[in-house]
């Protein structure tokens, strides 16, 4: 692996130098966008880059239609003179490195005005370390980490629910299914082993330890794998109550194909929104997942409504509904285009300063969130998560019960 | 042994079939072409896209896409050849490294402009369920990218050791410009031999796609571990991969199982070390 990323780095850094710098219009602000838009993570990359694409249409284009959210009303941003927005992609290749070297690249040579990113928090963590250096705002949607704001940073933003957030909702969900006469005694969990599903499996064992909650089978391993069998039959020896997966797409997939191949189901399937929520998943595997449950922070919502009108817009580009992972991709690009507005000027103290002084309510947010506002640590301390679960061809809201659409099913079906 | 165990054992041996046939085509290359071809992967990966391709348009499984996809890769192969490696056969090392390389690239991302990155499935039931012999349980799909391996390796190896055209070939790849002298010509046998890995790879790639997902970067996922294949077995060995492709896939699942699926590649690649340090030409390679 190691061998062909060098190459492949080697590769496009050669063609990077030989393309000609874009030119850049005086009215237009440039925002840098880090995601995976190739390698393993690449549909998910993918999904997050059209996400924000219809965020830049909301923003530097009229949309009365869509309510309250910031900037949809005007074109542009009112407080800079209308000025447009720019976003310059960058691909991480799913490596820490090359995002890293991407977050340079946009900082010195595009001059962006702040960074959003990365999806993988491995590479949210080595590319915010590079804004963090230059001083530029880097407001992250979707990387959950705990770690990512626990490193005294000041210029890092994030505005989604956070490891502990997810942790604290998955611990109510299993309190209300014990109090239902489920049984959630042994529970597993299984991670992948970078950043992202390290942290969560770590907040996991705090917060069932807290909450009287036994979690006896850990099983790490590399998300870049070939096979999962083994790792499906160790669940299948210990039979634990509830199993909990923290995965991202290609790993996920392979894991429903393995447990359909090796008839194994547990009672309470859980899966942590990344490769669950990737919209490849429920296309591929989605048949043989029926009552996996997954977090979300994203409802379509009601024809009309203003979700649904958004979702529609990405629909048209995508081909597929909005995901979780990219909502809360596009809410953060959202949140962060609110603040330099507000902050009148691109210079990166003013937009921390305005991003620092963030407080939206819950209706001018897309997502389900109850409001943005951040703590000193730079999280948004209103994040909030509901559960969804596979029914059929799509997931539905089935908890908490005040946002339900549908009854949760239990147990677990599979195919 | 218990139930699980035994079952552990027959995944692995399945999983090491499947990297057995992923390298089949690579053997002939590097291991008698004395060409690293860094595109192996990408070459499986595109038959896989043949494979989804076939299904979505005419809604034929296997039977029908693992011919059409050796055909269309083995024209990838002789193509590849003529219009790329052939330049690049008598240069250093690392221009024909990079080239291939560059191949590599070039399909990858040809694919990721056309598909998109999005994974793709071909629906679970087409090559029938799963059998359940006492308690084990083995998937079709996996069984029959098994049986075909065995069938791929033992033709290649019949291939080079019983008939004019694999005597040719070796000639070759010993010695250019005797077997010129003896009236072969190379580059007609180096195109064959493209043409051959290429083909080999397509069925790997058709039968691959029938349980596995499909991805642009598939290839490199799976491609790290054909190179371990190749050099386990033996340079130059059809026997070999195969013997090395079982072994490995065997050795990845106990250890996934027993140990933990973080430390599968660590006791996996310790014994490569091991046996290369021990016998440097490989398992089955000759000294």
């Amino acid at each position: 692996m190691g061998f062909t990323k060098i190459w492949a780095m080697a590769g496009v850094l050669a063609a990077g130098l030989m393309l000609p710098p874009p030119a850049s219009a005086q009215d237009t602000i440039k925002i840098g966008a880090i995601y995976p838009l190739s390698g393993n993570a690449a549909s998910a990359g993918e999904s997050a880059k059209a996400a924000l694409e219809v965020a830049l249409d909301i923003i530097n284009n009229p949309h009365p239609e869509l309510g309250n959210i910031p900037l949809a009303k005007t074109a542009g941003l009112p407080n800079l003179k209308g000025a447009k927005l720019d976003i310059v992609f960058a691909d991480n290749q799913g490596s820490p490195a090359v995002g890293q070297s991407q977050a340079l690249r946009l900082i010195t040579q595009e001059k962006v005005a702040a960074l959003t990113g990365a999806y993988q928090s491995g590479i949210t963590q080595t590319a915010s370390a590079i804004a963090e250096k230059y001083g530029i705002p880097f407001l992250s949607g979707e990387s959950v980490a705990a770690n990512l704001t626990e490193r005294g940073f000041k210029w890092f933003f994030r505005t989604t629910p956070v490891a502990s957030d997810i942790a604290k909702t998955y611990m109510a969900f299993l309190k209300d299914l014990k109090a239902g006469g489920q049984k959630v005694d042994s529970i597993a969990v299984v991670n992948e082993n970078s950043d992202y599903g390290t942290s969560i499996a770590q907040v996991l064992d705090e917060a069932a330890k807290a909450n009287g909650f036994n979690i006896d089978l850990h099983i790490p391993y590399s998300a870049n794998t070939t096979d999962v069998q083994s790792q499906v039959l160790q669940l299948k020896d210990k039979k634990p109550d509830v199993v909990i997966f923290v995965s991202y797409t290609s790993d996920a997939i392979l894991y429903m194909k393995a447990m359909k191949a090796l008839d194994y189901k547990p009672a309470v399937l859980i899966g942590d929104d990344s490769g669950f929520s990737d919209a490849a998943f429920l296309k591929t595997v989605g048949s043989i997942a029926q009552g996996a449950i997954n977090r979300s922070a994203w409802d379509i919502g009601k024809p009309g409504s203003v979700t649904y009108l958004i979702n529609e817009m990405y629909k048209k580009k995508r081909g597929v509904d909005l995901d979780d992972t990219a909502g809360r991709a596009m809410q953060g690009f959202l949140t962060l285009a609110d603040a330099i507005n507000r902050a009148g000027s691109t210079e990166p103290a003013k937009i921390q300063a305005a991003l620092r002084a963030t407080d939206l309510k819950p209706d001018q947010l897309m997502m389900g969130y109850k409001g943005v506002k951040f703590d000193a640590k730079g999280n948004n301390e209103l994040a909030a998560a509901l559960l969804i679960q596979i029914q059929g061809d799509h997931y539905v809201a089935v908890w908490p019960k005040e946002t339900a659409v549908a009854p949760l099913q239990l147990p677990y079906k599979g195919w | 042994m218990t139930a699980t165990l035994l079952q552990v054992i027959a995944g692995g041996l399945l999983l090491g079939a499947l990297y057995a046939l992923f390298a089949s085509g690579l053997t002939l290359i590097w291991g008698m072409m004395n060409v690293v071809n860094f595109a192996h992967g990408d070459f499986v990966m595109l038959a896989m896209y043949t494979s989804f391709v076939v299904w979505k348009t005419l809604g034929l499984g296997p039977a029908a896409s693992v011919p059409i996809a050796a055909l269309v890769l083995a024209t990838v192969g002789i193509v590849a050849y003529f219009a790329l490696v052939r330049h690049v056969m008598r240069a250093p090392m690392i221009a024909q490294i990079l080239a291939t390389f560059g191949l590599a690239l070039f399909l990858r991302y040809g694919v990721f402009w056309y598909f998109g990155a999005n994974f793709l499935s071909l629906p679970d039931n087409l090559v029938g369920g799963t059998y359940d012999i006492w308690g084990i349980r083995l998937p079709a799909a996996r069984l029959l990218a098994g049986a075909v391996a065995l069938l791929v390796t033992a033709g290649l190896h019949l291939l080079l050791t019983r008939t004019m055209l694999g005597s040719r070939m070796l000639a070759v790849a010993e010695d250019e410009a005797a077997a010129q002298l003896m009236g072969i010509r190379p580059h007609r046998m180096q195109a064959v031999a493209w043409g051959l890995a290429a083909g080999a790879a397509g069925i790997a790639g058709a039968l691959i796609s029938t349980f596995f997902y499909i991805s642009p970067t598939v290839g490199e996922t799976l491609a790290i571990v054909a190179f371990v294949t190749v050099s386990l077995g033996g340079f130059g060995s059809v026997p070999g991969a195969l013997v090395a492709g079982l072994l490995i896939g065997v050795i990845e699942s106990l250890s996934a199982y027993w140990i933990g699926a973080v430390y599968k590649d660590i006791v996996t690649y310790s014994l490569f070390v091991a046996v290369l340090w021990l016998r440097p030409q490989g398992l089955m390679g000759k000294a």
